[in-house]
C-alpha cells in the first residue's frame, strides 16, 4: 500500500511512522531517567557539609588514655535515630594537643577496640592490630587507621565529622 | 454446579484462558523426565512463592526507616498475631530458596541440560542465581539490627577496592558517606522492588523457555547431543512416547513443593526467627559481624585468603566465577549428556560442593578472629597464686595474649596453642617472639616492661606437657 507512496531515497510512510515511534518512546524514556537516575545518585553526588562536633571537655581526657568519643554524623536525617551516631578513639597526646583515630579497621571496616593493657587496638573480624600510633602492628589491614581532625575550642575537644574511611586500591 | 460450569464456560469464552494454559499444562514431556531429580526447579519456585506472600505480609508492618525498622521487628516478632511465623518462615524460606537453586543447578550441570538448544535456559539461571543471592544479602541488611549495619560497611569496604570506582560504588550502596537515615531506605527498595521485579522478568523468562523448548530428557550415556539433529530427535520421541506434564510430572512437583512448604512452616514454627542483635547504632563497637548461613563459606574463603591477594580476589573472583557460568553453554553445548560420560563434571560438582563444606566448617568456628570474650585464666591453671609464674599469667591474660592464643582451652585460636609452648620454644626464643612479633602477631618490645617480659616468659616455660 505505502509502497505507491514512496520515491527514490525518500523513506515511506510506514517507515517514518516506525522511526517517529522508536524516537518517541526513546525521549520519554530519557525524560523519566533523567530525574530518576538523578535522584537515585544524589546522596553520592551532593556531600555534607562536614562539621565540628563537641565531644566533652578537654580536663575528662586523661593524657595518653584512648576513650572512644560517640557523635553525630555530619548528616543526620529526622528519621535517622541511633543510626546517626558514630564513634572516634581520642587520645590526650599533649596540654592541648589530641588525636582521634576512626573506629573502622582500614582493612574491612569493622570495628576495632582499643585494648588498654595491650596497647593495641584490634579488631574482631580478622585480627587486624594496630599500634596506639595507628601503624599496623600485624594482621591483613593494608594500611594504618585513619585519622579524623581533632581540635580544642574553648576547653572543648570538636572532632571534624568525615566520612566512613573507605580504602581503595 | 451446573450454573458453575456455564460461568466457567462463559469465562473461558470471553477470555479464552482455558484454550491457552490446558495445552501447556497438559504438553508432553520425555517419560523419563517425570523423575524425583526434577522436581528441585519446581520447588525453588514454591519457595519463592512462600517468599513473595511472607514478604508482602511483613511489609504490612515493618518500618523501613533507620531509625525506627528495628522496633517494628521487635514488635512483628513479639507483639503481633503470627508475626513471629511469618518473619520466621520469610528466614528459613530464603535459606530453602538458597539451597534449592544449588540444588537444581547441580541436577541441570550433571545431566548437562544447559546444552543445545537449551543454553538461555542456563544463563536465565545464572542471573536468577545472583538475583538470589543479592536478595538474601539485601535480606540481611533489612533485618535492621547491629550486625546489618556493620555487614553494610563491611559489604561498602569490599566495594571501595574496585579500582577507579570503588569508592563511588560504596557511596552508592551506602547512600551517602555514613551509614543513616538513607541507608536502609536504599537497601529497602532494592529487597522489595528492585530485585523482585526483575526475579519476576527472569522467572517468567526462565519458564517460557522449558515451554519453548521442552524439559530435557534424563540423558543416556552414548546418546550425545547434536545440534543439527536434537530438535527432531527430541519431538519425534515426546509426540510417540511422552506424557501430558499435568499431573503425570507435576504430582511429584508437588508432593515435593509440599514438603518444602511443610518445612519451611515447621522451622518457622520451631526455631523461629533469627534472634535479632543489639540496635543498629555504628557508634557500638562491641560488633562481630557474620553473615547468615548461606554466605559463611565466602566469608571464610575471603578471611583465609593472604592479603595481599584478597584485593583481586574480591573484586576478580565473582566476576570469574559468573564469566565462567555464563561461558559454559557456549564452551561446551553438544556432545555427552549422561554423567557417566563426563566424569569431570562429576569431579567438579564434588570439589564444589566439598570445598564449600569445608569453608563452611571453617568458617563457623572462625578461627582467624580474635575472642574477645575468652575466659582468663585462673590461679588454677596457672598453677600458682603468687610470685613470677602467677604474674605471668596474669599479664597473659592482660596483655592481649589471651585473645589470640589458647591455654588448656582457654582463649582464641588466632596464633598458636601455647598448652605445651614450654616444650617447644627456650626462654630466649620466647623473649624473641615477644619481643618483636610475628606474621600475625605483633611486636610487644616497644610496650611491656622487662619485668612483665621476664614474668610473661616464666609463665610460659611452665606450660610443658609434664
Amino acid at each position: 500500500m505505502s509502497e505507491e507512496t514512496k520515491t527514490n531515497n525518500d523513506c515511506s510512510r510506514r517507515e517514518f511512522f516506525a522511526h517517529i515511534s522508536i524516537a518517541l518512546g526513546s525521549l520519554a524514556g530519557v525524560m523519566v531517567a533523567i530525574p530518576v537516575v538523578g535522584s537515585i545518585l544524589a546522596p553520592i553526588i551532593n556531600k555534607p557539609k562536614p562539621d565540628w562536633r563537641p565531644v566533652g571537655a578537654l580536663k575528662a581526657f586523661s593524657q595518653n588514655e584512648f576513650v572512644k568519643v560517640n557523635f553525630v554524623d555530619a548528616s543526620p536525617l529526622p528519621w535517622s535515630g541511633v543510626t546517626a551516631e558514630t564513634a572516634a578513639w581520642v587520645r590526650k597526646t599533649g596540654e592541648d594537643t589530641l588525636i582521634a583515630f576512626s573506629v573502622n579497621c582500614a582493612h574491612l571496616g569493622c570495628p576495632v577496640r582499643w585494648v588498654a593493657g595491650a596497647k593495641l587496638f584490634m579488631c574482631p573480624c580478622h585480627g587486624g592490630v594496630y599500634y596506639e600510633d595507628g601503624s599496623v602492628a600485624a594482621g591483613p589491614p593494608p594500611r594504618g587507621l585513619y585519622q579524623y581532625p581533632v581540635r580544642v575550642r574553648n576547653g572543648e575537644v570538636e572532632i571534624l565529622t568525615s566520612p566512613i574511611p573507605i580504602t581503595t586500591v | 454446579m451446573e450454573s458453575l460450569r456455564r460461568a466457567w464456560l462463559w469465562f473461558d469464552d470471553r477470555t479464552g484462558l482455558g484454550g491457552a494454559i490446558g495445552p501447556i499444562a497438559r504438553h508432553a514431556v520425555p517419560p523419563n523426565s517425570a523423575s524425583w531429580f526434577y522436581v528441585f526447579g519446581s520447588a525453588t519456585l514454591f519457595a519463592f512463592m512462600v517468599q513473595v506472600a511472607t514478604g508482602v505480609t511483613l511489609a504490612f508492618m515493618y518500618v523501613p526507616a533507620s531509625g525506627d525498622a528495628y522496633q517494628s521487628l521487635q514488635f512483628i516478632t513479639n507483639q503481633t498475631t503470627l508475626g513471629r511465623i511469618v518473619r520466621g518462615m520469610h528466614n528459613w524460606g530464603a535459606s530453602a530458596m538458597i539451597l534449592l537453586v544449588g540444588l537444581h543447578m547441580i541436577r541441570v550441570y550433571m545431566t548437562a541440560a544447559y546444552k543445545f538448544p537449551r543454553e538461555m535456559h542456563w544463563l536465565t539461571g545464572v542471573v536468577l542465581l545472583a538475583l538470589t543471592v543479592v536478595m538474601g544479602f539485601t535480606g540481611q541488611v533489612v533485618r535492621w539490627d547491629q550486625t546489618a549495619v556493620w555487614s553494610t560497611i563491611v559489604a561498602s569496604e569490599m566495594a571501595g577496592r574496585v579500582p577507579f570506582i570503588g569508592k563511588w560504588i560504596a557511596d552508592f550502596l551506602i547512600g551517602g558517606e555514613t551509614v543513616g537515615g538513607a541507608t536502609l531506605s536504599r537497601m529497602f527498595a532494592y529487597h522489595v522492588f528492585i530485585i523482585p521485579a526483575l526475579l519476576f522478568v527472569f522467572i517468567g523468562f526462565h519458564l517460557y523457555l522449558v515451554i519453548k523448548n521442552g524439559i530435557s530428557e534424563f540423558p543416556k550415556a552414548g546418546e550425545p547431543v547434536d545440534p543439527d539433529t536434537y530438535r527432531e530427535k527430541y519431538e519425534t520421541m515426546v509426540k510417540s512416547k511422552g506424557v501430558p506434564f499435568w499431573p503425570d510430572a507435576a504430582w511429584r512437583d508437588m508432593v515435593f513443593g509440599f514438603i518444602v512448604i511443610t518445612t519451611i512452616l515447621l522451622i518457622a514454627l520451631v526455631i523461629g526467627p533469627p534472634d535479632l542483635g543489639p540496635p543498629p547504632n555504628p557508634s557500638n563497637i562491641d560488633a562481630l559481624p557474620v553473615p547468615d548461613w548461606y554466605f559463611v563459606f565466602y566469608f571464610a574463603f575471603l578471611a583465609l585468603m593472604p592479603p595481599a591477594m584478597e584485593t583481586y580476589l574480591m573484586v576478580f573472583g565473582p566476576l570469574v566465577v559468573a564469566l565462567i557460568l555464563f561461558t559454559l553453554p557456549f564452551i561446551s553445548n553438544r556432545g555427552e549428556r549422561s554423567p557417566l560420560r563426563r566424569p569431570w563434571a562429576v569431579a567438579i560438582v564434588a570439589l564444589t560442593i566439598a570445598s564449600i563444606s569445608g569453608l563452611w566448617a571453617i568458617g563457623i568456628s572462625s578461627p582467624w578472629s580474635p575472642h574477645f570474650h575468652a575466659k582468663p585464666l585462673t590461679a588454677e591453671l596457672i598453677g600458682a597464686d603468687s610470685g613470677p609464674i602467677y604474674r605471668g599469667g596474669m599479664y597473659f591474660n592482660d596483655k592481649g595474649c589471651l585473645y589470640c592464643h589458647k591455654i588448656d582451652g582457654h582463649g582464641g585460636e588466632r596464633g598458636p596453642d601455647l598448652s605445651y609452648i614450654g616444650d617447644r620454644l627456650s626462654a630466649n626464643e620466647l623473649t624473641w617472639r615477644i619481643m618483636n612479633g610475628g606474621l600475625n602477631m605483633p611486636g610487644f618490645g616497644g610496650t611491656l616492661t622487662s619485668q612483665e617480659l621476664s614474668d610473661l616468659v616464666d609463665f610460659l616455660k611452665t606450660r610443658t606437657k609434664h
